[in-house]
């Protein structure tokens, strides 16, 4: 066993879900300048939801993955009906309670309803399958959240670089005073960009559910790694997120073997922090 | 009125170990005022300043690891200790706003967030500095020249002073040049550049001065609780709340930090959160609420509040003198 190519493939595996959610993170900043402090929030819920209809109904994460989009982007569009359209022309601080705020809240609502136990989803069509490909494992769990990662993350260009509506959204992230007097309608396209932006994350929930422990802090790590990849490619960018949050799974996954797996966290941020400083503006974002 | 309030107020916090004379009642006291500094050393920053730090949990821990290295290794005095923490924080604070303020709004926040974690990563595998076991600190004798005290009100008075300094030094800059530097920088700093201010001198000053402040804190948190690890003095929560505290009060405002931690420590799980937590979550339900419900109401923090109440005081009064 080749242990430079497993790390390299497990990374990029660990780091194509990191890029799912950083793409929904981006997606949301891209449009109004938000940051979503409550994106990891969304993720655990997501990963919830999953667990308790295999529990309750016996369903498959896999099998319910479009329930949870849909319930995320409802969940996205009420967020910002109800919380972020009042913060919109508020101070940045305000905008960063706002959605912090809301993280706490959620998470601790989280704990209080479902106690802070680790859970893991019972049998899923993919537990506990593995397969070697010239010397790498891979499990069949990760590959397939690698999978569903890669396809949701191109839906998400699809919708956005080749529909009316995507490009509603890109013209109102662009200017969206001109893009009001198109006729854009700039509140309709900011609620699309949190249900879309959430949608991404309860996939990535339903995903990850399928071989990750599922508690009510469980999002924070994702999240901050999220912040890190979203920044590293450059605010705003969904293409610069994606490429951000490979790269940091695969950063990861090579410190965790290399060097040691408690300083892997250190590379991650490392990186991010020489990147930021030699390029504020991320790896793809305008200079 | 303004004044008689605050010597009000004074006088109440110098006297509190009298007024409450359990040990829980001066601990919350203790916790208010720290958390107060704390505010007030951010608020330098990002209040005056208008740079959002979310990783002040660093120069906390360069305090009390300073201090606490010291006092074990070499028998240093925990005041001197003090100040070479604040010095150290000084250092780093100047060494991370170097290339950081290059970045702006919320990509300087982001940074300070990943700063953070690097300092928790790193101090938790650097074996000198306990790494993940922690610290205790050495007791040789109480008093006040070891700072460590066998009962709550000598803490108290530490903290007291350690607050005054901070306020004042908090009320001569907002007055002083670079009060209205910072005022300048935070409202449009492309403007205050083109008009001259020296921008990134600035900065620097306000983060050297905010960093030394808030390790002056992680001392005194030090000789309190007499030991110290990474989850204590470093993590991401302590630089979130020591940012809320201010801004639930009021940002650059000087009552602003006072106020927020003031309503902030006794109502949330803040003691809890940083003398090991209960595991019940519902004080954090209430504490999310409340920050949305800050943040979407009134972003100029409770401050706002009392001085819109203040003018309304005031219009009722005048209404009704005109009528009689």
């Amino acid at each position: 066993m080749n242990p430079l190519a497993q790390a390299l493939v497990s990374g990029l595996l660990t780091g194509l879900v990191y890029a799912l959610i950083a793409a929904g993170l981006s997606l949301i900043f891209g449009v109004m300048e938000i940051v979503n402090f409550a994106h990891g929030e969304f993720l655990m819920l997501s990963m919830y939801l999953s667990f308790f209809l295999n529990a309750s109904l016996g369903w498959d994460p896999l099998a319910a993955l479009p329930l949870n989009a849909a319930l995320l982007f409802v969940l996205g569009v009420v967020v910002y009906y109800a919380l972020i359209r009042r913060v919109l022309r508020a101070p940045m601080l305000a905008q960063i309670f706002a959605t912090f705020g809301l993280g706490v809240f959620l998470q601790a609502a989280a704990q209080f309803l479902w106690k802070p136990d680790f859970r893991t989803v019972g049998a899923t069509v993919v537990s506990g399958t593995r397969i070697a490909m010239g010397g790498v494992f891979v499990s069949g769990p990760q590959l397939v959240a690698a999978g569903g990662a890669v396809a949701t993350t191109l839906a998400l260009w699809w919708l956005l670089a080749r529909t009316g509506t995507g490009r509603a959204l890109l013209a109102t992230a662009e200017d969206r005073t001109a893009a009001a007097l198109m006729g854009i309608n700039a509140n309709h396209m900011f609620a699309l960009a949190w249900g879309l932006g959430a949608a991404c994350v309860g996939i990535a929930g339903g995903l990850l559910s399928t071989f990750y422990y599922v508690f009510p802090q469980v999002g924070s790590q994702f999240a901050l790694i999220a912040f890190v990849a979203v920044a590293l490619g450059g605010f705003g960018s969904v293409v610069g997120a994606f490429a951000g949050g490979i790269l940091i799974g695969v950063v990861e996954s090579l410190a965790g073997v290399f060097v040691a797996p408690a300083v892997k966290n250190l590379f991650v941020f490392g990186i991010y922090l020489v990147v930021v400083l030699v390029r504020p503006r991320g790896l793809v974002g305008k200079q | 009125m303004k004044r008689f309030l605050a010597a009000a107020v004074a006088l109440i916090v110098l006297a509190w170990p009298l007024i409450a004379r359990g040990p829980y009642p001066q601990h919350i006291m203790i916790l208010v005022l720290l958390n107060a500094l704390l505010g007030t050393a951010w608020n330098i920053l990002g209040g005056f300043a208008g740079q959002i730090s979310l990783g002040h949990a660093i120069f906390f821990g360069a305090g009390a690891y300073t201090s606490t290295l010291l006092a074990q290794h070499a028998a240093v005095s925990p005041w001197i200790g003090m100040l070479a923490g604040a010095l150290v924080a000084a250092a780093v604070a100047l060494a991370i706003g170097y290339p950081c303020f290059r970045l702006s709004g919320h990509y300087f926040a982001i940074a300070t967030i990943a700063l953070g974690e690097i300092a928790v990563i790193a101090v938790t595998n650097w074996d000198f500095a306990g790494g993940a076991v922690g610290l205790f600190l050495p007791v040789e004798g109480t008093g006040i020249a070891a700072m460590k005290f066998d009962d709550k009100p000598g803490y108290h008075y530490v903290i007291c002073a350690l607050l005054a300094v901070a306020l004042g030094l908090s009320l001569w800059l907002r007055g002083a040049r670079a009060g209205y530097y910072w005022r300048a920088i935070r409202e449009d700093q492309p403007a205050a550049r083109s008009a001259g201010v020296p921008a990134l001198r600035y900065k620097q000053l306000a983060i050297a001065l905010s960093a030394a402040l808030t390790a002056m804190a992680g001392t005194f948190y030090a000789q309190y609780v007499l030991f110290i690890d990474p989850p204590s003095v470093l993590p991401l929560s302590l630089s979130i709340q020591v940012c809320l505290v201010t801004v639930l009060g009021g940002a650059g405002t000087i009552v602003g930090p006072l106020l927020g931690a003031a309503v902030l420590v006794p109502l949330s799980g803040l003691t809890s959160a940083m003398l090991g937590g209960s595991g019940r979550s519902l004080d954090l339900v209430v504490y999310g609420g409340l920050i949305m419900a800050i943040a979407v109401f009134e972003p100029g923090g409770l401050v706002a509040i009392t001085r819109r109440m203040g003018t309304d005081l005031r219009t009722a009064r005048a209404r009704w003198r005109e009528r009689t």
